[in-house]
């Protein structure tokens, strides 16, 4: 198997999710430039954390049509694993390959800080290690994490077992408190339809060793080498 | 063919850009005629304080490193530290002052980008990124606005280049109402051999200009530095750069890939006096010359002079000299980044800066003049009227405060001490996954990816002390970074600073900074962490005074095995919390520490009274280095398990923040012969908190009595509150939610 990790002019997380899938996965990773069209060979492609193209106009909105985006995007619909990372989120939102958008944080400044994210859906191909309900320790770092979208998407999401991480509290309780950025219904993380695109704005990569505050992030990214081992 | 047939420049021109008349005069001795306007530009910036250091050289001197540098090896951008595995870190601060005090979020953000620039021009990858910052009391509005956008200048930079900012300081003193300081600072790692230098050799070599495009902004930025901020500085708002980190990011990687190619003979990042000081200071570094030509730049403006372009502090651009026949290859790859790369001249052997704007030459200046011979000025030195007065201030008479949870949760709730976690929010302290502690310990800590090691990293001053005994002030301030390297397990390898101060024309002034480098440099070397790199900024003054002396200090320790890294916070109930001090405890000794232990200069002292006064806190340094020595044994041995050391606000305060971070209560029993404020809030120095398993308890008096440091047991961790009784008396009794609810929403609530 073999990941991919894409990136744009302004990524600053790409090394980041290198070091995690080939120290601490063990699996065999490398990077996709932003101008390369071809993304055979690759059963998993993350879309890493940062500013890409300095957040220009709208973060993410510059990087969803950079030339590789094509070769994502089909690469999506052929049911290839895609995972989006906070600004990677943010792309796969302004490319509709997942729905609703990012907005900025109610608190209206970044935010930094290890938070608590309890996984609604350990059935999916990015949570089949957790146990249901489980809470995982992972930290966000971002300026425009909220997300939002209309009641119709929200539904659908909430009916189809959709919402894939909500931010909770240290006993998994899902409060306003907990809430870093007013997020729609705690909303941390959410996948695609068919379940094979994941966005969310935490950072798993971040949380692979102890020595980093948490291992949690295995817990995610693990989940995806299991799916594709099998 | 020569410049002839200059006339001469009025006085009103030159004086407004900086120059006297003898500087003037001794320009038009090293031309053998009057210079042009180019020429004046360009001298007026290379020979201002900030860029020439003509009057700050001789006190520097004192730094034994930079006077080697300066006899011999020169000068680089940063100093690098060798830790071992055939790695090397490269660490720099400096000060961004003027402009944050005019134009916060751009002036604090162009500080980092400046500073990340003088990392990876050497061919180190940035890793980490701190601040030392200072403002006026947050109940003044300006002061609130001020301190708002310098923290989110230096989140939006930080951010965006992808440089974790992971520690430093705040402080909020009255002295920097008018003028704040931002201090920012950076380290880099490298391996040894692929260290890259800013010299321009080989004639026949081209020269390119990389980054950005050259704009208007930031003309005359180094004169701006260089004097006295007034109410009309607000009108220098055209002196601030403006900062883009996204192109700085791209700057990194290009710059780093490029430099892996081999034919980057040398390159230096432009800062303050932009084209100017990067063509002269590579060609005087080589002993070699530069031919250029504005007209090649890439400008961003319409109708930019020569005059314009070469003093331009426009941001995110470097200048790199390539091997004659690569410049193509070099080009390719930071096009790749998209950035603008492209030819403006090539290395000469004549020693001459020779500036055309395409046929016309406009300037023909030796590079050496400009780089290295800016006059030195031998300013005066006199002690303060005021000091003496004020460190024999009578302290017999404070009245104890009658209540003293109220006055520990006083000093707990000032800015100056509370929690900065409102400030650290702001910046991505985690990007690059190499922070193995977070902000909010005593120290910074990132791994080594690849070795077992990590380095701890700190900045540390007080200015206050600085004030009162700018000798003893600055020493302190080497000891406390020491101090707070040594409880997170890493013993300290090298220093660099940020050296803040007024106008040093004033003699008084002067002599704060003559007394503080002293006392630096002595202290610097006994704890053997030269100092590497450095800063200037003088003129940190406004009509109403000048700030303190504040020589911030950045230190960087190893530590030799990651796993073994120490935090602050308590971690169990039950364990024993032990005083590592350099003087002793017992109540029964003849030199009781009671003499000694004086609420000169403390928080409590000015929080609760008013008052700033007295000397600051005594400093031993030998037995200070006696308690590092134990507590940096105790972490390696496994028998400390947490480390904080006693500084602004005392022995209260230290133990409150361990117990807030541990979500611990603590119970402990002082003894004292002297009144309780001191017991609790002196700010004696040389003493570390720590805590054990009880069953660690004797070999952890062993290793203290082996280092002959002081030992005393407190007392236990547990419970919910705080509770300290001195004499059997008790005096404070506080749950650990209060404290922690006034730790930690004093400045949320203040900037709400």
């Amino acid at each position: 198997m073999k990941f991919g990790v894409v990136q744009f002019p302004g990524s600053n997380c790409d090394q980041d999710a290198y070091f995690a899938v080939r120290d601490v996965l063990k699996q065999p990773v490398e990077y996709i430039w932003h101008q390369s069209t071809d993304v055979s060979g690759f059963d998993c492609i993350i879309l890493p954390g940062g500013f890409s193209y300095g957040d220009y106009l709208r973060t993410g909105a510059v990087a969803r049509f950079s030339p590789v985006m094509n070769a994502v995007q089909e690469f999506a619909d052929k049911g290839g694993r895609l995972i989006g990372i906070c600004n990677g989120f943010q792309i796969l939102c302004e490319a509709q390959l997942v729905p609703g958008a990012l907005i900025p944080n109610n608190t209206l400044r970044f935010k930094c800080k290890y938070v608590n994210v309890k996984v609604a859906n350990n059935t999916s191909d990015f949570s089949s290690k957790c146990k249901p309900g489980q809470v995982l320790s992972i930290p966000i770092a971002h300026h425009g994490g909220n997300y939002y979208c209309d009641s119709d998407t929200l539904k659908a999401l909430e009916d189809n077992n959709r919402v894939l991480l909500r931010y909770c509290d240290a006993k998994g309780n899902v409060t306003e408190e907990a809430n870093p950025n007013g997020s729609l219904n705690n909303i941390a993380g959410i996948l695609n339809d068919r379940g094979n695109v994941a966005g969310m704005m935490p950072h798993p990569e971040r949380a692979v060793e102890p020595i980093l505050g948490s291992a949690d992030g295995v817990f995610i990214l693990g989940s995806i080498v299991e799916r594709l081992e099998s | 063919m020569p410049i002839t047939n200059t006339e001469p420049i009025d006085p009103k021109v030159y004086h407004e850009m900086g120059l006297n008349d003898e500087e003037y005069k001794e320009i038009t001795r090293v031309l053998g005629r009057h210079p042009t306007y180019t020429e004046v530009g360009m001298y007026a910036v290379m020979w201002s304080e900030h860029c020439g250091y003509k009057y700050s050289r001789p006190i520097l001197r004192l730094f034994k490193k930079y006077r080697e540098a300066i006899d011999g090896a020169g000068l680089e951008n940063a100093g690098i530290i060798d830790i071992g595995d055939g790695l090397g870190i490269v660490m720099k601060m400096e000060s961004h002052n003027h402009p944050s005090a005019v134009e916060p979020f751009q002036g604090a953000a162009t500080g980092v980008g400046g500073i990340l620039r003088d990392i990876f021009t050497m061919g180190a990858r940035p890793i980490a990124c701190l601040n030392s910052l200072r403002f006026g009391p947050l109940d003044d509005p300006r002061n609130r606005y001020l301190f708002e956008h310098v923290v989110g200048g230096i989140g939006f930079y930080g951010n965006c280049v992808g440089v974790p900012t992971v520690g430093g300081e705040v402080y909020f003193e009255d002295c920097y109402s008018g003028n704040c300081l931002v201090n920012a600072m950076a380290i880099g790692i490298m391996k040894h051999e692929d260290v890259a230098y800013a010299a321009a050799h080989g004639p026949g070599n081209p020269v390119l200009l990389v980054g950005s495009r050259t704009g208007r902004d930031g003309i005359h930025g180094a004169t701006f530095a260089s004097v006295e901020l007034t109410e009309e500085s607000e009108n220098r708002k055209s002196n601030v750069q403006m900062g883009d980190p996204f192109c700085e990011k791209l700057l990194i990687e290009a710059t780093l890939e490029a430099l892996k190619t081999g034919h980057v003979v040398g390159i230096q990042d432009m800062g303050a006096a932009g084209i100017t000081c990067s063509t002269c200071e590579t060609s005087a570094k080589a002993g070699t010359g530069m031919r250029i030509d504005v007209k090649k730049v890439p400008v961003r403006e319409t109708h930019m002079t020569p005059y314009e372009i070469m003093l331009s502090e426009s941001q995110e651009r470097m200048l790199a000299i390539v091997d004659k026949g690569h410049e193509d290859e070099v080009m390719a790859v930071f096009k790749k980044w998209g950035l603008q790369a492209v030819v403006v001249g090539e290395v000469t052997d004549d020693g001459l800066v020779h500036v055309y704007d395409g046929d016309d030459l406009v300037a023909q200046v030796p590079a050496k003049s400009l780089a290295d011979e800016a006059p030195t000025y031998y300013l005066e030195t006199e002690e303060p009227a005021y000091l003496a007065g004020l460190q024999n201030y009578d302290l017999s008479n404070i009245p104890e405060p009658t209540d003293y949870n109220e006055a520990l949760l006083k000093i707990l709730g000032a800015p100056t001490i509370a929690s900065k976690r409102w400030v650290y929010e702001q910046y991505d302290h985690m990007v690059q996954t190499n922070t193995a502690v977070l902000p909010g310990s005593d120290a910074a800590v990132l791994r080594i990816r690849g070795s077992k090691k990590a380095v701890a990293v700190v900045t540390d001053c007080n200015g206050r002390y600085c004030y009162l005994d700018p000798f003893v002030g600055a020493q302190i301030a080497v000891a406390e970074a020491a101090r707070n390297l040594a409880c997170s397990g890493a013993r300290p390898a090298g220093t660099t600073d940020c050296l803040n101060f007024g106008n040093p024309e004033k003699p008084e002034c002067f002599w704060q900074f003559k007394r503080a480098v002293e006392g630096l440099a002595e202290a610097c070397e006994l704890f053997n962490a030269p100092v590497i790199s450095g800063n200037v900024s003088l003129y940190n003054e406004t009509p109403d005074g000048s700030i303190y002396p504040t020589p911030a200090i950045g230190m960087l320790g190893i530590i030799d095995d990651a796993e073994k890294r120490c935090t602050s916070e308590f971690k169990d109930a039950g364990d024993v919390i032990i005083l590592i001090s350099g003087l002793r405890y017992d109540s029964g000794e003849k030199h009781s520490v009671c003499e000694l232990e004086s609420i000169g200069g403390s928080e409590y002292l000015k929080t609760i009274h008013g008052i700033v006064a007295g000397r600051p806190p005594m400093l031993d340094m030998s037995r200070e280095k006696h308690v590092h020595d134990a507590v940096l044994k105790g972490i390696d041995k496994g028998v400390i398990k947490s480390a904080h050391d006693c500084a602004d606000g005392g022995l209260a305060i230290a133990l409150a923040e361990s117990c807030i971070q541990g979500g611990i209560g603590a119970d402990v029993k002082l003894t004292a012969n002297c009144a309780p404020a001191a017991s609790l809030f002196a700010e004696t120095q040389s003493r570390i908190i720590v805590s054990a398993t009880p069953d660690n308890l004797g070999a952890l008096r062993e290793i203290v009595d082996d280092c002959k440091a002081e030992c005393t047991v407190l007392g236990k961790t547990g419970g919910h509150d705080m509770r300290i009784t001195i004499n059997d008396v008790e005096v404070v009794n506080v749950p650990v939610t209060d404290l922690e609810s006034c730790y930690q929403n004093s400045i949320p609530n203040m900037m709400a």
